[in-house]
């Protein structure tokens, strides 16, 4: 049958009415959104409005109900907030990267690591230390390289800038930018930075402590955004100057 | 004698030090070590009935790993509470129902020759756990560095948590004969972590921990054979002084 030029592409992901509670107490309440492939969310909200637990849920590691509908051949690559990850243990960034590779089992397309290192800016004797013992800011940029060994379509990314200085910030944020465009990716991003969230989200979905906002980063009017994050004035301050 | 009294219990011990470095690695130590506890009413119980310790042991380790896999998931309280007040019930079970010298014996071992089903067992056994750590080691340590990307690598994480536990379980049901149920424990840990020390990839790792072990028990079932006793507390006794000795190099060397 000839598709109708006009008729919107299936969403790439579909959530309906998602809710997560843990000991009766909720954390997130009937969340509800759409996602075209290609798009780029920024959630943001206050530290404990569940923006982790959504992730996680989104990745089926956490009881929910409600529906969370990815489109079929989906491949999900995930950058976790922070690991605790012990100093002394004796498993070295190529060991990490290594196991990525060797549990793929589409092996079509087998990305190189030496290029994926380049690619977040690490280099090859970082990935040769123990990953408790590099710095914040190289896990980091190992969790977003782990990331794309895996051939992502999709990409989560929890707060993937914590730790990382400002230039290193900045490249990470433009080589996911540049990624997205060369590949299609839809990026879902958990960010405290707003200049980010303007500069690349197509979609923002708010979590606070009243009803979830979904919609383009137009919805973040400094009204909805003091309320939002209440005691928060620097960031309704900051918000104005861009 | 040199197959049954050397080398099938150093082939043994080289599967428990790459058991012991994933149990090392995912902080599951001191659940490990009672786990190993709750062969002990399974013993009791298979002497009761007549049928060979082993198949007794087996069938409680069985179980006690099931146990450890569904807490984890199943509980919100602590699970090395849960497993530390379980497993020493278990012990104390085991200790009622099992007589005084094949308690002694069920503990810490015994040197005797071994028959061959239980050599066959042994052998085979021991091939399948090296082989799982060697197959599976890529999933393991994803596993361990992050469940939830570990999921979305497409690894049932939950499965390979169990899987890995019945391996630990059967590598304990291995030391029956030669260290003991409560020796067994310390052979899986002790290399590992005496390796650990030593070690800043996976591969030396794994490597060092089975050499270790493999080494341990060799030299103390020679030292054994010659003194005339049982080679369990000699083997433990030889692995915990390696580990020690690297402890007070390790801190000679920050000192200086």
């Amino acid at each position: 049958m000839p598709s109708t030029p006009d008729a919107p592409a299936p969403p790439i992901l579909d959530v309906r009415e998602l809710s997560v509670a843990f000991d009766a107490a909720p954390v997130l309440d009937q969340i509800t959104f759409s996602l075209p492939a290609g798009a780029s969310l920024a959630v943001i909200g206050p530290n404990g409005a569940g923006k982790t637990v959504l992730f996680r849920a989104l990745l089926g590691a956490v009881p929910h109900t409600g529906t969370v509908h990815w489109a079929p051949g989906v491949r999900i690559g995930y950058v976790p907030q922070k690991l605790d990850i012990e100093r002394d243990i004796p498993i070295t960034g190529r060991d990490f990267l290594t196991a990525r590779l060797a549990v793929e089992r589409d092996a079509t397309e087998r990305p190189d690591i030496a290029a994926v290192l380049r690619l977040v800016g690490l280099s090859e004797d970082t990935s040769r230390k123990p990953i408790g013992t590099i710095s914040g800011g190289q896990f980091q940029r190992l969790l977003v390289a782990f990331a794309l060994l895996g051939n992502p379509t999709v990409l989560l990314l929890d707060e993937p800038t914590a730790g990382i200085d400002q230039p290193g910030e900045e490249r990470l944020n433009a080589m996911l930018h540049r990624l997205q465009q060369e590949r299609g990716l839809t990026i879902l991003l958990i960010s405290h930075e707003l200049t980010i969230v303007h500069a690349y989200a197509t979609h923002v979905l708010c979590l606070g402590s009243g009803p979830a906002f979904f919609g383009p980063p137009s919805i973040l009017t400094p009204d909805l955004l003091a309320n939002l994050y209440r005691e928060h004035v620097s960031v309704h301050a900051h918000t104005h100057a861009h | 004698m040199l197959i049954d009294a050397i080398l099938l219990p150093a082939a043994m011990a080289a599967a428990a030090g790459l058991v012991g470095c994933f149990a090392l690695m995912r902080r599951m130590v001191l659940a490990g070590d009672a786990l190993s506890h709750v062969a002990l009413p399974g013993i009791g119980i298979a002497l009761a009935l007549g049928i060979h310790p082993l198949f007794g042991a087996l069938t409680m380790l069985f179980f006690g790993a099931l146990l450890v896999w569904t807490l984890e998931d199943r509980t919100r309280i602590a699970t090395e509470t849960i497993v530390g007040v379980i497993f020493s019930a278990a012990l104390a079970i085991g200790s009622m129902i099992t007589s005084g010298e094949d308690l002694i014996d069920a503990l810490v071992g015994h040197a005797d020759a071994v028959p061959w089903p239980e050599a066959v067992f042994g052998l085979a056994a021991t091939a399948l756990i090296v082989w799982f750590i060697v197959r599976r080691r890529h999933e393991l340590v994803l596993a361990l560095v992050s469940r939830d990307i570990a999921r979305t690598a497409g690894i049932n994480v939950r499965r390979l948590d169990l899987i890995y536990l019945e391996m630990f379980a059967l590598t304990v049901a291995l030391g029956l004969r030669y260290l003991g149920i409560l020796l067994m424990g310390s052979l899986i840990i002790i290399p590992a972590a005496t390796a650990k020390r030593f070690s800043k990839d996976l591969t030396t790792m794994l490597v060092l921990a089975a050499a270790l072990g493999a080494g341990a028990t060799i030299l103390g079932s020679i030292v054994a054979l010659w003194l005339h006793r049982d080679p369990g507390p000699i083997i433990v006794a030889i692995a915990a002084a390696g580990f020690l000795s690297t402890t007070f190099r390790g801190a000679a060397g920050s000192g200086a």
